[in-house]
């Protein structure tokens, strides 16, 4: 054993005070306008709530999935502005001015799927599905950005999203057959 | 995590305010570090000052033929900017060469330069780690160290070795190679540092990882003109082929006459508490013909003095090669 | 049949692909408050001191439970034990002051909000009286144990009694092969980290009752495991569980969230949801570390004659979790003297737990580069000794025949399509530019099991038919396939019939594991289906107007919705017509459906597999890429080939990852695992897969259950990472013993 390296009481980061009578600066709620889905939606909030949590624990789009909450896994890929980003690492109210898209808004409101979500029910490109939403998502986001041409590019510009299941090749025939169709099209 | 507010300024002056109001205050950009971090218990700010509203966006080309990329640019926007694929290939392909593409579009060009280490005995709170809880011990000396440095860990006799964590940048190596200048403000002004200058080792005071003042601000990072776009290469070797942290890196760019060498810039990643880079290694190129053994000259001299902790020990040789491949691939390179 | 052996796809795709779909954590209830768990530090020792009162003084902190004000929860052992619990005393959350592994729960925080909970957890100070510990299984190989025997062991046996004299047939054999192997622990990570919302529903009666959704393969699992442990009857608890964000084995148990938010919920009467970090999901089950040694005899023509398989696998101090390591090796070579051994040793770890081809993929990849070295040593083909010592029965189980195997076909067609025939067998030959291009194979095996299950099929009036069972789907394709099952016996058009599952509300069934879904649900599905077959018909025949009046149940077939007579399919009746008859209510059916043991008794029953991978391996930087791979499966009937073939694919992939990248690296001082992240617990990422193909042998099976389907979850993995070592060897002429071979093992 090396307990001499170890401090005792074991393990704890400094920066501890005494907790204060009164509430904490940064835990009192505050009002914070996001529009989701093209919907513009006002929720109480504290500054230290991520996106991700916004969406699934005060607003109950639970299509977004939390699966490391470190940037390390993509499941909580949405789109802001367009752009595909990791909900987990970015805090709510940073957001108040951006679109945000998450799985729940692709599809069109008369229930016609988005081409990405079609592709992945025919490739059967997931399986438990809990990478599914953020798959898609980045699928979408990497087809606006317009970088992946080819297997290869779909490969590793899906690198950011882990899928356990090991539904990769599915994935990339799902992915490649939207890119084919959209480069057929004029 | 724990409770802070939250601040949008429009003004740099403001943000500078702020962080002079509190001293606690953290600048936030693409927060994909920084939140990371607090969620983890290892960064606790009172006072978030979101940066994404200063006037710090752009790409744009400097008089002396340079570029200046705003600090506030994303990685994602930097890699892809016309001007930077033209000129700075290099700097493309290794932003590219890290993290993820949502990742890389939420991390800006500033925020790149204060990633902390990823060595897993900073990342638990349960473990001791100098650089998170100044004087509580190294745990990866004599633990698991398989992705921590092999240069510039030496102690000296007073003082031992005091961390062997590692920079995990990938965008660095390649700014370390391009001789980068990163311009900051504070309240004492504008200062412009080279980026050699910008991160530092150890020593000591393994907590601090760069050179930066409290309460300056990162505005640009200034490339200079020389962007070795003709032959250049950037190699990361990890474990996976993606989304995964360097276990050794090297950013590569010359300059040649025929297959004669003219300039060259050789940096490491994952070997050291910053992006390494030794001019005098280089020097041993310039004006030589572009020859394995050459390279192999030249990559032992990087590697000379390096040191293994057990499990990174294979680093060393590991380096030698991916410096040796670096090379080759940057000879045989055009864009 | 209509829809079996048909790609259909899945059933729950439009759900799982918009968002629908709902795991564990994600049911919102109004006044949910949020449980956050506190880890501890140490691998041995007691807790000397819990101070809570900085957290607790923050307004919107409920409580912080602590093993010191923990309510009362069962007194005995048994009352904790679950359907996949190894013999001994199962871990006890906040039990007492002992400390028993690090990253063991230690503390619960609950507040108003998850934000609040996360900080509060930080604020709890735990200090500890440290003692030593022992988790480094290398340090102690000359201390194993016999495992204890128990519930778990009749269905994972211990290896059998040695056969001959392995000894004296080694030293007798002209050709042999010796090899040793160290497998690290791994850890599941399936991307839903571990969660559980407890809806506090009130009390009747003095009686609180509450519905939990939790993350498990097996609803009734986790009802009968609180049930026991909070002393409520089992119509307090009810257990859902529609969708399973991947499982592994990781749901085989109840996990420690549960415990903790149930806890929660009885004593605080609120709502509880309590999530693990994807840190703390490095602090429960994993594979367990194992150290094999094999040894392998032949004689010239490559008969072999001689056969050791030893293996020594880490274990808790508290439960003896054992897998099938050894046994596999005498299954698929039937060698006259053999000796297989298993033991293992109790380390300051938490149990290890079945992860994906538990021991399967751990023993084949040990046996299978033996019978590539030993190829090489005979200078023949690796197929063709595989063939040379095809085994027809299997010794383990008292020579019993296979029900089915039809590996030889496995060998022959995934050869074909790999093209193996034009393989160099030199090591070191093959090359791409710079590259050193290999191709090896493998064999693989897996159980063909069956369990009791049970089904209900409801007809309702409007003629839909619901099935259900309190099974799961943990992405296995579960809802999909007993779908097509209940339409096809129904003779129903698929879009006429739901399937339902991962509720205890519905009939029992067993934990999701072992690869017996299919083949035990499959069967309760088949069976409750016939028996509302015969309800109808009875229904029908009722009236003496009914054209069914005079005729016998043998005499009509359903299809296209209808119930007809054979010989005249005019004679029809619609199901709805028939449902009519029964006064507006819908006819319904629940049947059991049991293997019979004797008859299942008399064969060896298995999957198998040959695997034929390439890789490439630059040998300058050390680094391995499967360019492409073939599996070809031998898993009896395939109720859906879309389906299966992202099993089998997903399987190739665990292979892939179980070969090159996964290993949970453990820093033996602290006793705590140390890379517990995503970023550097590497599995594959989208980069690292390239071409996989999947062939299906057919394969006939009227042994294992009325479908004929075997079952696929682990089969698809077993063979994988000896195939790629295989291919690592013929590219470089090193052979790599140990797994993961990562860039440092092959370079030095």
């Amino acid at each position: 054993m090396i307990a001499e390296t170890r401090s005792k009481p074991a393990g704890r980061s400094p920066l501890q005070t005494a907790a204060p009578a009164k509430p904490l600066p940064g835990v009192e709620p505050g009002s914070v306008t996001l529009t989701v889905n093209g919907q513009a939606k006002t929720i109480q909030i504290a500054p230290w709530t991520t996106l991700l949590d916004a969406l699934r624990e005060y607003m109950n789009l639970t299509g977004t999935k939390k699966g490391c909450d470190h940037g390390q896994c993509g499941a909580c890929t949405v789109l802001v502005d367009g752009k595909r980003i990791n909900a987990c690492l970015t805090l709510a109210v940073m957001h108040d001015d951006h679109a945000i898209t998450t799985i729940e808004g692709l599809a069109s409101p008369d229930g016609g799927l988005h081409p990405v979500q079609q592709a992945f029910i025919d490739h059967d490109a997931f399986q438990c599905g809990y990478c599914t939403p953020g798959q898609i998502c980045s699928a979408v986001g990497m087809l606006h950005e317009g970088h992946a041409k080819n297997k290869a590019d779909v490969r590793e510009g899906m690198s950011g999203n882990i899928c356990r299941c090991g539904a990769y090749p599915h994935i990339v025939d799902a992915v490649l057959e939207v890119i084919n169709k959209a480069e057929k099209q004029p | 995590m724990n409770p802070f507010t939250y601040a949008r300024p429009d003004s740099v002056d403001s943000a500078l305010d702020e962080l002079k109001a509190q001293p606690n205050a953290r600048l936030i950009g693409g927060g994909t570090n920084l939140i990371d971090l607090m969620k983890e218990n290892i960064e606790h700010p009172t006072r978030l000052v979101d940066v994404n509203r200063l006037p710090l966006g752009g790409i744009s080309e400097l008089p002396d033929g340079g570029l200046r990329l705003g600090a506030t640019v994303t990685n994602a926007e930097t890699a892809y900017n016309a001007l930077v694929t033209a000129r700075y290939p290099l700097l493309s392909e290794t932003i590219l060469a890290g993290a993820s593409p949502q990742l890389r579009n939420m991390a800006t060009n500033g925020g790149n330069l204060f990633q902390r280490t990823r060595c897993y005995y900073f990342y638990d709170t349960a473990m001791p780690c100098n650089k998170r809880e100044p004087g509580s011990g190294c745990a990866a000396i004599g633990g698991y160290n398989r992705i921590h440095a092999i240069l510039g860990t030496e102690g000296s006799e007073n003082q031992p070795t005091a961390c062997i964590a590692t920079y995990p940048s990938d965008m660095a190596v390649a700014l370390a190679a391009l001789e980068a200048v990163v311009q900051v403000t504070g309240s004492n002004g504008e200062r412009s540092i080279a980026f050699a200058d910008f991160h530092r080792l150890p020593g000591n005071e393994p907590w601090r990882d760069n050179t930066l003042e409290p309460g300056e601000i990162v505005t640009s990072i200034d490339l200079p003109a020389k962007g070795f776009n003709q032959h250049h290469t950037y190699l990361k070797l990890r474990d996976r082929a993606s989304y995964a942290f360097a276990l050794v890196s090297v950013a590569v760019g010359l300059e040649m006459e025929g297959n004669s060498v003219t300039d060259a810039r050789i940096a490491l990643g994952g070997v050291a508490h910053k992006p390494w880079r030794k001019p005098e290694a280089e020097q041993l190129l310039i004006g030589r013909e572009a020859t394995p053994d050459n390279f192999r000259l030249v990559a032992e001299n990087l590697l000379a003095g390096a040191k293994g902790y057990g499990h990174n020990t294979f680093k060393i040789d590991l380096a030698k090669r991916a410096i040796i491949r670096a090379l080759g691939e940057a000879m045989r390179s055009k864009v | 049949m209509t829809y079996i052996g048909q790609p259909v796809k899945r059933v729950d795709g439009r759900d799982k692909v918009t968002g629908k779909a709902k795991y564990a954590a994600e049911f919102n209830v109004p006044d949910l408050t949020y449980g956050y768990v506190i880890s501890g530090t140490i691998a041995k020792g007691k807790i000397t001191r819990i101070d809570s009162s900085k957290a607790l003084a923050l307004p919107g902190v409920l409580t912080v439970f602590t093993h010191e004000n923990r309510p009362h929860t069962a007194w005995f052992d048994m009352s904790y034990k679950d359907q996949d619990a190894p013999p001994g005393s199962p871990f006890r959350p906040l039990h007492d002051a002992k400390i028993k592994y690090s990253g063991q729960p230690v503390a619960l925080v609950v507040a108003e909000t998850f934000e609040l909970a996360r900080y509060a957890a930080s604020l709890v100070e735990v200090s500890y009286d440290e003692e030593t510990h022992e988790t480094d299984l290398e340090a102690h190989l000359s201390e194993g144990r016999e495992p204890s025997i128990g519930m778990a062991t009749l269905i994972k046996p211990l290896p059998p009694k040695p056969r001959g004299d392995a000894d004296a047939a080694m030293a007798q054999a002209p050709v042999s092969i010796k090899a040793h192997h160290v497998h690290g622990p791994q850890h599941h990570n399936p991307m839903e980290m571990f969660g559980t919302t407890v809806v506090y529903e009130g009390e009747k009666k003095g009686k609180p009752y509450f519905t939990i959704y939790d993350k498990t393969q097996g609803a009734p699992n986790s009802q009968l495991y609180v049930k026991q442990i909070f002393g409520l009857s089992l119509d307090q608890v009810r257990v859902i569980s529609p969708y399973v964000g991947g499982g592994f084995g990781s749901g085989l148990r109840p996990q420690y969230q549960l415990f903790l938010a149930v806890m929660a919920a009885k004593e605080l009467k609120r709502s509880v949801r309590v999530t693990l970090t994807r840190q703390q999901m490095f602090t429960f089950g994993h594979r367990p570390q194992t150290v094999q040694d094999v040894e392998l005899g032949a004689a010239a023509d490559g008969t072999i004659t001689a056969l050791k398989h030893g293996a020594i696998a880490a274990t808790s101090q508290f439960e003896d979790y054992t897998e099938v390591v050894v046994n596999w090796s005498g299954m698929l070579y039937d060698v006259p003297d053999a000796t297989l051994e298993y033991k293992l040793k109790s380390l300051d770890l938490y149990s290890p737990l079945d992860m994906r081809a538990p021991g399967g993929v751990t023993g084949d990849h040990a046996i299978e580069t033996a019978m590539d070295a030993l190829a090489y040593e005979l200078n023949m083909d690796p197929v063709e000794l595989r063939l040379k010592n095809y085994s027809e029965k299997d010794w383990t189980e008292d020579d019993k025949p296979f029900s089915s195997k039809e590996l030889r076909e496995c060998f022959r067609q995934g050869a074909e399509r790999f093209g193996w025939a034009s393989r160099n067998p030199e090591p070191r030959a093959t090359k791409r530019g710079d590259v050193l291009v290999g191709w090896g194979m493998a064999t693989g095996i897996w159980d063909a099991s069956r369990m009791f299950a049970r089904a209900e099929a409801l007809l309702t009036v409007n003629g839909k038919l619901r099935v259900s069972s309190a099974t799961a789907d943990i992405g296995t394709g579960t809802y999909t396939i007993m779908t097509q099952i209940a339409a096809d016996t129904m003779g129903m058009p698929i879009e006429d019939v739901i399937f339902r599952l991962g509720d205890t509300d519905m009939p029992m069934a067993p934990i999701q594991g072992g690869s017996w879904t299919a083949s035990t649900v499959g069967s309760a599905v088949k069976q409750v289906c016939e028996d509302l077959k015969k309800t109808l018909f009875k229904l029908a025949r009722k009236s003496s107007q009914s054209p069914f009046h005079n005729a016998d149940f043998k005499e009509v077939i359903f299809r296209n919705g209808q119930m007809a007579l054979r010989e005249n399919p005019s004679i029809a009746m619609s199901l709805t017509d028939i449902v009519s008859l029964n006064g507006g209510r819908a006819v319904s059916e629940t049947s059991t459906s049991m293997p019979n043991p004797l008859e299942l008794k008399k064969y060896s029953r298995h999957t198998h597999s040959a695997a034929f991978v390439e890789v490439e391996v630059d040998e300058d930087l050390g680094t391995v890429t499967v360019t492409r791979a073939v599996s070809a499966i031998a898993a009896g009937k395939i109720l859906n080939p879309r389906t299966a073939r992202s099993q089998i694919i997903g399987g190739m992939v665990w292979g892939i990852s179980h070969a090159l990248q996964e290993d949970s690296k453990m820093d033996h001082r602290y006793g705590r695992f140390m890379n517990h992240n995503l970023a550097e617990y590497h599995m594959p990422v989208c980069a690292d897969i390239h071409d996989l193909d999947v062939i299906f042998v057919e394969e006939h099976d009227e042994i294992v259950n009325p479908l004929g389907a075997k079952g696929i979850g682990e089969i698809g993995l077993v063979a994988m990472p000896a195939a790629i070592a295989n291919a690592v060897f013929h590219a470089t002429g090193k052979r790599i013993y140990d797994l993961p071979i990562t860039i440092d093992r092959v370079l030095y």
